[in-house]
């Protein structure tokens, strides 16, 4: 085998005047691709409280509980009490997430969706907990 | 001069990861090793038995970082054996891609860690400028740079465009370029030939002895790779050679795996050039029949075996891990024998140890508060002296 040592000197130079491969990313913008997965949201209208998204999180990081206010039943054409849709809340730990979004796939109703904004980080660790009202 | 035992570790011995090596030296040079697992404990498998099906694909995944896909496409080949699910051909091709995608980035980032081992610290910063390439192919086609989150029991999660396909052609082409300088390099430059050549001897026989796995076995000749051995995905029906090198020391394992590299680029541009038409994802189940299966997988380190054990619910009965680091680890000790202290570091990065892979079970005294290795006549002898003590003796003595 040919020895030739310093192979590593013309392409070191050569670097030396590029652009550096880093980026100044709190400063500038993160460059992110589209599908990336951040924060999951939650869409109260569309939930109908099947709780997939519970059984499915491999962190166990969402929940969903029957939110406080929950509508008055209304009378339908006939004139008998109509029982009205219930109405659901979401409770995302995201220090527990892990941001894998089986949560928005498995949904059946579309009610999770899942977000690009990663910047998530809290001193405080009760901010972590969303609560989606 | 009198023996010396020194411990190496488990504080980050050549990697960032726990692990210990009793070294015992006689002057400069190692006359004896041993390794002592188990720093790294993390009771995945057992986690894997509370968990549903859906839930442990994100937990395997987490084995390990660098190859997630590996232990995800082996734990999923598992189950969807059990089920007998017919994976779609676009899905084991989506696999296939992420799986020499993944084994590009495995193997620059451990010619990085090699070359920072050594002391070539330029090397190790190109390398890893550049595997952010393939990082970046990861991240668009899966949404995610390290854990990729695409397996799922059926299928993958997610397709791959025609835009996409275009970018990662174009960054396999910067980085086949790139490979063929670190070809150059890694064969011609005189630092590394003095620090690799006739170090961490593993001849043949004894890599076949000590069941040496993926390029560690392959740099000492031994052909053995899952991909051809037993081909899964779509692996029978690409062109590509199985790549070995005969000088069983460390500088094979570096012409081993940057040849790999090369094989890798050809496999991604085969699979990209024919991907076949349909559905991504069959569904398959909650409840997984009653069954058991082992899958046999190439991780960029070597050998990846899964056994699953199904009893007919939602949760697996049990999750068996064996990563290749395991398998690799019983060459070190001979490897190490007759070197001296300072090609240690580079001979155990030579495999490609991944501890967090590797720590399942360990022999443990808490009396004493250190571990004991056994070998089968001393196991023997110890279960018999064991049960005399309680009353159980065969000689009727």
């Amino acid at each position: 085998m040919a020895k030739k040592p310093m192979r590593i000197l013309p392409e070191a130079a050569k670097n030396l005047f590029k652009k550096a491969a880093t980026s100044k990313y709190p400063f500038e913008k993160a460059k992110l691709y589209e599908g990336y997965r951040a924060r999951v949201v939650f869409e109260k209208e569309k939930c109908i409280g099947c709780k997939m998204c519970m059984r499915v999180c491999p962190a166990k990081a969402i929940e969903i509980i029957l939110a406080e206010n929950q509508p008055q039943p209304q009378t339908g054409p006939d004139g008998n009490p109509m029982p009205a849709k219930k109405l659901f809340d979401c409770i995302m730990n995201l220090d527990r997430c892990i941001y894998c979004v089986q949560c928005v796939e498995v949904c059946p109703k579309k009610a999770l969706a899942y977000t690009q904004d990663f910047e998530l980080a809290q001193l405080d660790r009760k901010k972590l907990k969303l609560h989606y009202k | 001069m009198a023996k010396i035992t020194i411990p190496l570790g488990p504080q980050h011995p050549a990697l960032k990861e726990p692990e210990n090596f009793m070294l015992v030296l006689d002057g400069e040079q190692i006359c004896d090793a041993t390794v002592n697992l188990g720093y790294n404990h993390r009771g995945v498998e057992k986690a894997a038995e509370n968990r549903n099906y859906i839930q442990d694909i994100y937990l395997i995944e987490r084995v390990c970082g660098i190859c997630s896909h590996s232990h995800v496409s082996c734990y999923i080949g598992c189950v969807e054996e059990i089920a007998k699910a017919q994976v779609p051909d676009r899905a084991k091709a989506i696999r296939t891609l992420i799986a020499e995608l993944e084994r590009v980035h495995s193997h620059l980032l451990w010619l990085g860690v090699a070359a920072y081992e050594m002391g070539f610290e330029t090397m190790f910063m190109y390398t890893w400028r550049d595997r952010e390439q393939v990082l970046d192919c990861l991240e668009m086609i899966t949404g995610n740079r390290v854990h990729y989150g695409i397996n799922t029991i059926g299928g993958v999660r997610r397709d791959i465009n025609a835009e996409q396909a275009k970018e990662v052609l174009s960054k396999i082409a910067f980085l086949e370029e790139r490979t063929k300088y670190y070809v150059k390099l890694a064969t011609e430059e005189p630092t590394i030939l003095a620090r690799t050549q006739n170090v961490g001897k593993l001849p043949n026989k004894v890599a076949l002895e000590r069941n040496a796995v993926g390029p560690t076995a392959r740099a000492s000749g031994v052909k053995m790779d899952i991909r051809k051995d037993e081909p899964y995905f779509i692996y029978d029906k690409l062109d590509f050679e199985l790549i070995t090198y005969h000088s069983e020391d460390v500088f094979g394992r570096v012409v081993v795996r940057v040849l790999e590299l090369v094989e890798s680029y050809k496999i991604i541009r085969q699979v990209l050039s024919a991907l076949p038409e349909g559905p991504i994802a069959v569904k398959v189940p909650w409840k997984i029949p009653q069954g058991e299966a082992v899958f046999r997988y190439e991780a960029p380190r070597g050998e990846d075996i899964h056994y699953v054990k199904s009893n007919g619910t939602e949760i697996p009965e049990r999750v068996k891990v064996r990563a290749p680091t395991l398998s690799n680890f019983q060459s070190i000790p001979y490897m190490l024998k007759g070197d001296y202290l300072a090609d240690v570091p580079i001979t155990i990065a030579a495999i490609d140890p991944c501890m967090s892979c590797t720590d399942r079970a360990v022999v443990y005294d808490a009396k004493k508060g250190k571990t004991q290795v056994f070998d089968w006549e001393e196991l023997r002898k110890y279960s018999i002296e064991f049960y005399k003590k309680k009353g159980v003796n065969f000689s009727g003595k």
